[in-house]
């Protein structure tokens, strides 16, 4: 990777040489053919092996997740805090055990309001299962095509229009929680809104559609699909974007820059006039004059 | 100055109770001390006698001609340094580009970075440059100068205040109050213009507070999201739902008829006018008193504006309805009228009476019952 | 005071300073001074002597960023447009383009994207501010804790912490302009503070903004208190506190040559202004790396001011995080309803009235100190923090009180960083703010007497060589070796504490003076100021130590007896409470 890039500043720009709309076209095609690869099979193939996946996850589902969700993912009544142990899975669609398992935050290894991410317990083949079975038990929101949140083959006046309408949707939505950076932010009782950063957007699009944990859902009635969209653009486009002001320092805003401005500013000062008011070495010989 | 009265257990200079106070700068009794250049006789009481300032010693660069000529190469070093890292400036601020198509480096803004880096390095260098000159090369003898005690010879104090009361005796003012107190009184009033000229700060009916009282919400008034404007249909929204919404009249349209805003009116508006809409299981809601009917279904609306301070407020958590502030972190229960169960808050959020009109959309049964956002002194009169 | 020379390094000039001919220098000074008669004056300050410390130069950083910030800041203002007129951004920034925002948003990002170096200053303009309060804020402890601000210098003090709150309201001003959404949150906060003003709050606020929040008044306004008014004052504040500094001339550290009467150190001419001139360098090339290194206030990804939007994180910057910690640990619902008005305690307290009262204390403290010691002669030779344990255990307190206000104003920070509960630190913080000030106050107090005990000791006893001695009976004892006589007399140049006696009668028995209930709280205050600090050794007693530890070395050598590290068992200090020295 060249270190200095130059004319990389905007995303736009960047794409609109000769040769990013080639790179651009090539990584439409793969993309488009390992979704066909991923895809058309499972497509091609009847219902009978539909049902086999159905199978497989129930199956799956015992052993991992029944034991707080219930046989049927009919779910626990035991609430502790005000917070139910193992809801109901009737009806949260395969969205959210796309989201839930495929980040690795369920299965959890203790109950809680926080579900934090970990390593990915299942395979893309089990999630997919699992999903499938989740989402027999009842209708509900289903894992989202790449087309729904991806502004590829958009104009570049879309592009850009969409970018700064979720940069607008952002910043009213999803920022009081997980701050103007994405970074993350508190919430009450030691809860937390995770980090956004280098979240795939089909994440997104999933904790959007079922709101995950005490997140609130934007549901397609509360933020359009375009909605969501866009938001997912903005982000992306806020990871591209070069950091035009130098190190970001977390991303926290004030906070973190008054601690860099005792501990760097401040301390390296006064580090500095410790240095011009110590003593120079002396020397044991006298003058000799010359 | 000390024209204090009492006799103070005053101690000498170096914290020897003195024998007299002649020693002693800043009392009345005696003419303010002059210092005594020499150690007082007092000093021998203390329990080690000042040994004096050490013998001056030379440094390597006084006594060794090499370390001398390798000192002028250093600073000189550095003073070139200097010019290089200026130059670099100036390289840097016509070949990096910004704007449009910034240059970028290592991830970051490359013209940000190298002009800030460029320029640090030069003033540093400088910097560090004259100092090791001043360590290294100026003379480094230390000198004594004798201190003088701040305050002025009792003649000239004297003196002073001599002539001030000459001063004021031949103004005569102390002899004539009425000349003194209506000239006081005259001067005093013109405070009075000073305070009111301040008064079109907030020209006109701008300065009536009693606009707090009330927000754009009017009867029927539809809700609309935030950012982009749209109706929003209550069979639309599902249980768990957060909706940023605002009052449709913020978003005028040919359709719904409402003037366009602009500016400080619109700012004004959307300041008070921002609501929160969730939906949550109708069993959990503890409707307040005379509001059985404020919401739709399990769909509830409160103010967006923290009753604390001031700020929006939408970090809502859907399995315990606590909404949070990330300003000052009052948490309010939307569930329970939006009271408050941590934090600095005082009151519960207002809450929007809502209902669902013909055509399935939301909207306001009326105004807010009562002012939005933070507390002020005559909100309960109004 | 003219110093030999001659055998400075011989780069140096050596012959003296008057040439034969008059060099142009000279005939332009002579030029100046038939004019304007500056020889006067010039003859002694050229050369007035500055003593050399580290901690003397923190007030230094203060006024240096304070350049960089009129530098910076005149720089700024030749694009920055503070009107909150509404237009439509279309400008480099990508993401932004299309918004309506004010023309102060917009006039922000056109430096920050469109102005080569613009971003940088803007930069370095936002670290020179943190750095300005937060040096003036190291200075005011350095001079606190070294008690500088005695007499004569009170005043000067008075003067520091006004500087101090003008640097705190400059820099709430200043980052108010841009109009982004954390500013503008930080705006409609000091609107919720002001509604919050008993009386006359709500016609304070309307006028403030012309009308209602956010109205489009506020940003010209506070541009204008930001580059004239308070600038204004605080440069004549600041030339004030320098003509003080000089005219009083610096406070030194007590050692040999060193007393009240002196000062001791190199001439402003050549040294001391190489050096100040070069740490000018030095911290306006630290605050270049730092604008051109670490992103500060992002205003780009805040987006525009816009009441219905919030982000996690809403902080002000540092400097402002203490009275926003106090306002975060308020407990609910703090307000009254009397007579129909309404008053906000939640809001008073915190932001109203213990700020101001903070700052009131703080400017008090030196008259206060004088008042309870009846102090009236001049210092000018520093005391170390230790040798007055009561008015460093106070500024600890102050500080501890402060850091935990300044925590609690970061606890979602804090709460997310260490996987904590911001409502636990909140409940902490509200028992802490309380606690904690005490503790602090108790624990240094005792640690400065200790360390003053143990000065003594070094005095007395020497200091510990590490040299274990065995005896014929298989005793071990350390061997206690004689400090040398520079040291020995730096720590004996400092004052007796003299427990303030009320006149007369000094105790109960005596006949009431006139103003004797004043006089008694004094007395009281002086003894609980005083009364446990280890005063230093006596000669009579140093001379006992002495020759103690002679015999003692005799006796080591000599071998026939014993140093069993008991020897100095039944000795005690003067003047202290009955706490043995030693108690092995």
């Amino acid at each position: 990777m060249r270190v200095l890039n130059r004319t990389a500043g905007r995303l736009s720009r960047h794409r609109r040489g000769p040769l990013a709309g080639l790179a651009v076209l090539l990584l439409g095609l793969l993309i488009s053919g390992s979704l066909y690869t991923a895809f058309a099979p499972a497509q091609a193939q009847s219902q009978a092996s539909e049902t086999d996946q159905i199978a497989q996850g129930k199956e799956l589902f015992l052993t991992s997740c029944a034991f707080c969700h219930g046989k049927n993912g009919e779910g626990v009544p035991t609430v502790r805090d005000g917070y139910q142990i193992g809801p109901s899975l009737v009806g949260v669609g395969a969205a959210a055990v796309d989201f839930q398992v495929g980040t690795g935050r369920m299965p959890m290894a203790q109950p809680g309001a926080q579900a934090p991410r970990k390593k990915v317990a299942f395979d893309d083949d089990e999630v997919a299962a699992l999903a499938a079975y989740v989402a027999s038990l009842g209708p509900g929101p289903a894992i989202p095509d790449e087309s729904d949140y991806s502004i590829e083959g958009m104009s570049e006046e879309e592009r850009e229009e969409a970018i700064t309408r979720g940069g607008q949707i952002f910043l009213t939505n999803c920022t009081a929680c997980h701050n103007f950076n994405g970074a993350g932010g508190a919430m009450p009782r030691g809860g937390y809104a995770p980090n956004l950063h280098g979240v795939q957007g089909k994440y997104i699009y999933e904790a959007l559609l079922t709101g995950p944990q005490n997140m609130p859902n934007f549901s397609n009635g509360n933020l359009s699909p375009e909605e969501k969209r866009d938001v997912i653009a903005y982000l992306g486009s806020i990871q591209d974007t070069p950091e035009y002001a130098g190190f970001t320092l977390g991303g926290l805003g004030p906070v973190s820059e008054g601690l860099f401005a005792w501990i760097l500013g401040i301390g390296g000062l006064v580090g500095a006039a410790v240095w011009i008011a110590s003593h120079t070495t002396r020397s044991k010989k006298d003058k000799v004059n010359a | 100055m000390s024209n204090d009265s009492h006799e103070h257990p005053v101690n000498a200079p170096d914290g020897t109770p003195a024998a007299g106070s002649g020693a002693t700068a800043g009392s009345s009794s005696t003419t303010p001390a002059t210092y005594d250049s020499h150690v007082p006789s007092h000093r021998e009481s203390e329990p080690i006698a000042d040994p004096g300032l050490p013998p001056h010693t030379w440094r390597p660069t006084d006594v060794d001609p090499k370390a001398e000529k390798r000192a002028e190469r250093q600073i000189a070093g550095l003073f070139v340094a200097a010019m290089i890292s200026a130059v670099l400036f100036v390289v840097a601020y016509f070949s990096l580009s910004v704007g449009d198509s910034w240059d970028t480096f290592a991830g970051m803004g490359a013209s940000t970075v190298a002009l800030g880096v460029t320029l640090g390095l030069s003033l540093l260098f400088i910097g560090i440059g004259i100092i090791h000159l001043a360590r290294k090369l100026m003379a480094d003898h230390e000198i004594i100068e004798m201190r003088h005690p701040a305050a002025s010879p009792q003649e000239d104090r004297d003196a002073t205040i001599q002539a001030l009361n000459d001063g004021l005796d031949e103004a005569g003012i102390g002899r004539r109050p009425l000349v003194r107190n209506t000239m006081i009184g005259a001067v005093g009033i013109l405070g009075l213009p000073a305070v009111v000229l301040l008064r079109d700060l907030a020209p006109g009916d701008k300065l009536d507070i009693g606009k707090l009282a009330h927000t754009i919400w009017e009867p029927g008034m539809r809700l609309v999201r935030d950012v982009v404007g749209t109706p929003i249909l209550a069979s639309e929204i599902e249980v768990g739902d957060l909706i940023n919404a605002a009052p449709e009249a913020l978003f005028p349209t040919e359709e719904n008829g409402y003037p366009e805003l602009h500016g400080a009116e619109k700012q004004v508006q959307k300041a008070k006018g921002a609501i929160i809409i969730v939906r949550m299981d109708p069993d959990d809601i503890t409707a307040g008193k005379g509001r059985e009917k404020w919401t739709a279904d399990g769909i509830i609306c409160y103010s967006k504006i923290c009753t604390h301070v001031g700020c929006p407020i939408s970090l809502y958590e859907r399995t315990t309805h606590h909404v949070l502030c990330p300003c000052h972190q009052s948490t309010f229960d939307l569930a329970d009228s939006a009271k408050v169960v941590f934090g600095p808050a005082a009151r519960p959020l207002p809450q929007l009476p809502i209902e669902v009109d013909g055509e399935g959309y939301l909207v306001a049964q009326s105004d807010f019952t009562e002012p939005i956002g933070a507390s002020y002194w005559e909100r309960e009169k109004q | 005071m003219s110093v030999d020379t001659s055998k400075v390094a011989t780069s140096n000039r050596t012959d003296a300073a008057t040439a034969s001919k008059p060099s142009p220098a000279g005939s332009l000074a002579s030029w100046a001074d038939d004019r304007l008669g500056l020889a006067t004056a010039m003859k002694k300050n050229l050369r007035k002597v500055f003593p050399d410390h580290w901690s003397f130069m923190l007030g230094e950083i203060a006024l240096w960023s304070f350049v960089v910030l009129l530098l910076t800041g005149v720089f700024l203002t030749l694009w920055f447009d503070p009107s909150m007129g509404e237009v439509t951004y279309e400008g480099s920034y990508d993401q932004l383009r299309g918004i309506d925002m004010s023309s102060a948003m917009a006039s922000a990002l056109h430096i920050s994207f469109d102005v080569r170096g613009g971003l940088l200053m803007r930069q370095m303009h936002h670290w020179a501010a943190m750095i300005f309060i937060a040096s003036m804020m190291v200075h005011l402890l350095r001079v606190a804790f070294t008690g500088a601000y005695r007499k004569p210098r009170e005043l000067n003090w008075v003067i520091g912490c006004i500087l101090l709150l003008l640097g705190t309201l400059e820099g709430f001003t200043g980052y108010s302009l841009p109009d982004d959404l954390l500013s503008g949150t930080g705006i409609r906060a000091a609107d919720g503070f002001l509604k919050a003003t008993p009386v006359a709050g709500t016609y304070m606020s309307f006028l403030l903004f012309g009308g209602e929040f956010p109205g489009e008044s506020i940003i010209p306004r506070l541009y204008i208190v930001h580059v004239l008014l308070i600038p204004g004052i605080l440069l004549a504040l600041i030339a004030a506190h320098m003509l003080l500094l000089v005219y009083h001339k610096h406070t030194q550290w007590p050692g040999p040559g060193r007393t009240e009467q002196n000062v001791v150190g190199y001439p402003m001419l050549p040294v001391y202004a190489a050096k100040a001139g070069g740490f000018f360098f030095m911290v306006f090339g630290v605050i270049a790396l730092m604008g051109g290194l670490m992103s500060i206030n992002p205003v780009w990804k805040f987006g525009p001011y816009d009441p219905t939007k919030v982000t996690a994180g809403s902080q002000p910057d540092w400097y402002m995080g203490w009275p926003d910690g106090l306002l975060r640990i308020m407990p609910s619902h703090m307000e009254t309803v009397i007579f129909g008005y309404t008053i906000s305690w939640n809001v008073l307290i915190p932001i109203l009235l213990v700020p101001p009262l903070m700052l009131v204390i703080l400017m008090l403290l030196p008259f206060v100190e004088g008042w309870i010691t009846g102090d009236k002669r001049d210092h000018h030779l520093l005391q170390r923090p230790r040798n007055a344990p009561t008015r460093t255990a106070v500024m600890v307190a102050l500080m501890t009180f402060y850091g935990l206000a300044w925590a609690a104003g970061g606890n979602d920070i804090i709460a997310i960083k260490l996987h904590a509960s911001i409502n636990q630190i909140t409940y902490f913080m509200r028992g802490a703010i309380f606690l904690g000030p005490l503790l602090a106050f108790w624990i240094t107090r005792r640690w400065c007497i200790s360390l003053q005990r143990s000065d003594n000791e070094k005095l007395l006893h020497g200091y510990e060589t590490g040299i274990i001695t065995r005896s014929a009976s298989g005793q071990y004892a350390e061997r206690h070796l004689p400090i040398n006589p520079t040291s020995a007399y730096t720590l004996t140049a400092r004052d007796r504490d003299e427990i303030y006696a009320v006149e007369g009668d000094t105790d109960a028995s005596g006949v009431a003076a006139p103003n004797s209930r004043s006089e008694k709280v004094r007395a009281r205050l002086s003894s609980w100021m005083y009364q446990h600090n280890v005063q230093k050794p006596t000669r009579a007693e140093l001379e006992e130590g002495h020759h103690h530890a002679e015999h003692e070395a005799e006796l080591q050598s000599g071998l026939d007896h014993p140093a069993d590290g008991h020897q100095f068992d039944d000795h005690r200090l003067r003047d202290t409470d009955e706490v043995p020295l030693r108690d092995h």
